[in-house]
């Protein structure tokens, strides 16, 4: 008995490529999904770019640009800028210490800190701080100035009540990451957990909540140079106040005050990133 | 002995060697926070002053209930799908900008500089292109919003440029990092024998680092989310725009409202980017 004969094709189904869309490909819905939702989103935003791209856009942005080459450098008015400057950093500053406070306080009902621990207030913490987060900067500058007033008070603690948000979320996960060998040599000692928490675990997340302290008040000061444009001080309710009256030289160099201020920032962490690493 | 105990037990500094040190920065950290709060104008007691309370108090109190009339509430769904289009567009824009500013910033795809060091001309069009990139994302998208405002007016085509911009630039410098900090050996190999760099990128380069590439724009475009809701402030249109329009009339029910939806909005864009994420890693 012969063994039937099998042509073989030259190109058989498994060599064959890929189909280029099966329905099982959750990859292929995804850039499917993907796609529909960018094309639904240019159809139904009514985007002017007639009015972006036609010649009166292009006169009035080129006009826009060759006003901010004319920075002014009256020397009074660069003193104010400096001041505000200085106030932004001072803001971002003052913030974030606000923050790391109230983000510990926070923090440690937030956290587990052993399987015996009930945390009976790990959740609702955990809610609030979440909702302190996910509210920007700039809402809360706009929500504090009913009761704050104008000014760089209300821009100090709209960036406190942001950060305190990130920062408690982030060092309630260190306390839980920490190694818990040392807490819980204390603890079998008899030792009452806020003593536990002080000598054992806070020695040991020091560094990390020093480096996410750092990190939140580089991203601070960027966000302090902007809070102002709704009225929160600093070098943006300068922007805005300028920018309102057309005084386009001022604003041209606000605009270099506020990208220098940033460059700096970013220079300096990288700087320090560095040395950090070495 | 005892005496000697004692005395250890009762001077900080011998108890703790890095005492003084200690007591310094404590010292200078003080000296420092002294004029922030003069600049910063921290007065926490004018929160309490009866005219601040009244005012606060009557906006709170208005806070609840939160308006929920049909009407409002297909309002803010509009203005929650225009947030989430802007940040959309805006991504999608951005990309095309970072793309190509990548493709031409990248050190990994120099053939110049496979032997040893890039020549100057691939060099200096390489670190222009940096540059560029550096400028585009270190203005903030609020100031490219209000510019933009300026030329084409209120509405969300300034909120769609201004995030295509700073976002441009903040892909741009991150691709290019990634690309440059992966393994290069499968690249160079490609180079070396004669592949063009567009091909050496789609199949030695894009491959190694497509799901750090990805994961990296899910949560950028997570970010833009936030942000688009922001520049509504300046007028770029999407649910910060409404939100300002009420908390201008002082109407704190419909403040409260989209509060709740915006918070809602962050939340769902959060899990969808992490979830996204985690199927990438």
């Amino acid at each position: 008995m012969s063994t039937p004969m099998v042509k073989r094709a030259a190109n058989e189904a498994y060599r064959l490529p890929p189909k280029l869309f099966s329905a099982r490909c959750a990859m292929c819905w995804f850039l499917l999904g993907l796609a529909a939702l960018t094309v639904a989103s240019f159809w139904t935003l009514d985007l002017q770019w007639a009015k972006f791209l036609s010649a009166d856009a292009a006169r009035k942005m080129g006009k826009f640009l060759a006003e901010l080459l004319t920075p002014s450098v009256n020397p009074a008015f660069l003193w104010k800028l400096l001041v505000a400057s200085l106030e932004t950093i001072a803001m971002s500053a003052l913030g974030t210490l606000l923050a790391v406070i109230a983000g510990l306080a926070l923090a440690l009902p937030a956290s587990r800190t052993h399987a015996e621990d009930k945390a009976y207030w790990r959740m609702p913490t955990r809610l609030v701080l979440n909702g302190l987060r996910s509210i920007p900067e700039l809402v809360w500058a706009a929500l504090l100035i009913i009761s704050a007033g104008l000014g760089p008070f209300a821009g100090t603690l709209a960036l406190g009540l942001h950060t305190t948000g990130v920062l408690g979320r982030l060092f309630a996960e260190a306390i839980e990451n920490a190694p818990p060998g040392p807490a819980y040599a204390l603890r079998v000692q008899g030792v009452p957990a806020g003593r536990v928490f002080l000598y054992s675990t806070l020695a040991q997340i020091l560094p990390q909540l020093l480096s996410y302290t750092l990190y939140r008040w580089e991203n601070n000061i960027r966000a302090a140079a902007v809070l102002g444009v709704v009225g929160g001080g600093g070098l943006g309710q300068m922007l805005a106040f300028h920018m309102g009256l057309f005084h386009m030289s001022e604003t041209s160099s606000i605009l270099i005050a506020m990208i220098l201020l940033v460059a700096l920032v970013d220079i300096l962490s990288y700087v320090s990133r560095r040395v950090l690493q070495r | 002995m005892n005496a000697t105990a004692s005395v250890i037990l009762h001077s900080p500094h011998l108890r703790d060697p890095a005492w003084v040190s200690r007591v310094f920065w404590t010292g200078v950290a003080l000296v420092l926070l002294a004029p922030a709060l003069v600049l910063t104008e921290f007065k926490p007691w004018t929160l309490f002053e009866p005219a601040a309370l009244k005012s606060t108090k009557r906006f709170l109190a208005d806070f609840f209930p939160p308006k929920i009339e049909t009407e409002f509430l297909l309002l803010v769904a509009r203005e929650c799908w225009r947030t989430v289009a802007i940040a959309t567009a805006g991504m999608a824009l951005a990309l095309l900008i970072a793309i190509p500013l990548t493709l031409l910033s990248t050190s990994a795809l120099s053939i110049s500089a496979l032997p040893g060091r890039m020549h100057r001309i691939p060099l200096m069009v390489r670190q222009a292109m940096r540059w560029l990139l550096i400028m585009l994302r270190s203005v903030p998208e609020l100031v490219w919003a209000l510019v933009f405002v300026r030329v084409v007016g209120l509405g969300p085509t300034a909120g769609v440029l201004a995030i295509a911009l700073t976002y441009g630039g903040m892909l741009g410098k991150v691709y290019g990092e990634i690309l440059e900090s992966d393994e290069s050996h499968a690249t160079n190999t490609l180079l070396r024998n004669g592949a063009g760099r567009l091909q050496a990128f789609f199949y030695g380069l894009l491959p190694q680092s497509a799901a750090e590439l990805t994961s990296y724009t899910v949560y950028r475009w997570e970010c833009a989310i936030r942000s688009s809701a922001v520049l509504g402030f300046v007028g770029a249109g999407g649910l910060g725009q409404q939100m300002d329009n009420s908390m201008k009339m002082f109407q704190g029910g419909e403040v409260a409202t989209m509060l709740i939806v915006f918070m809602l909005l962050v939340g769902l864009a959060d899990s969808a980017s992490s979830r996204l994420r985690r199927a990438l890693a």
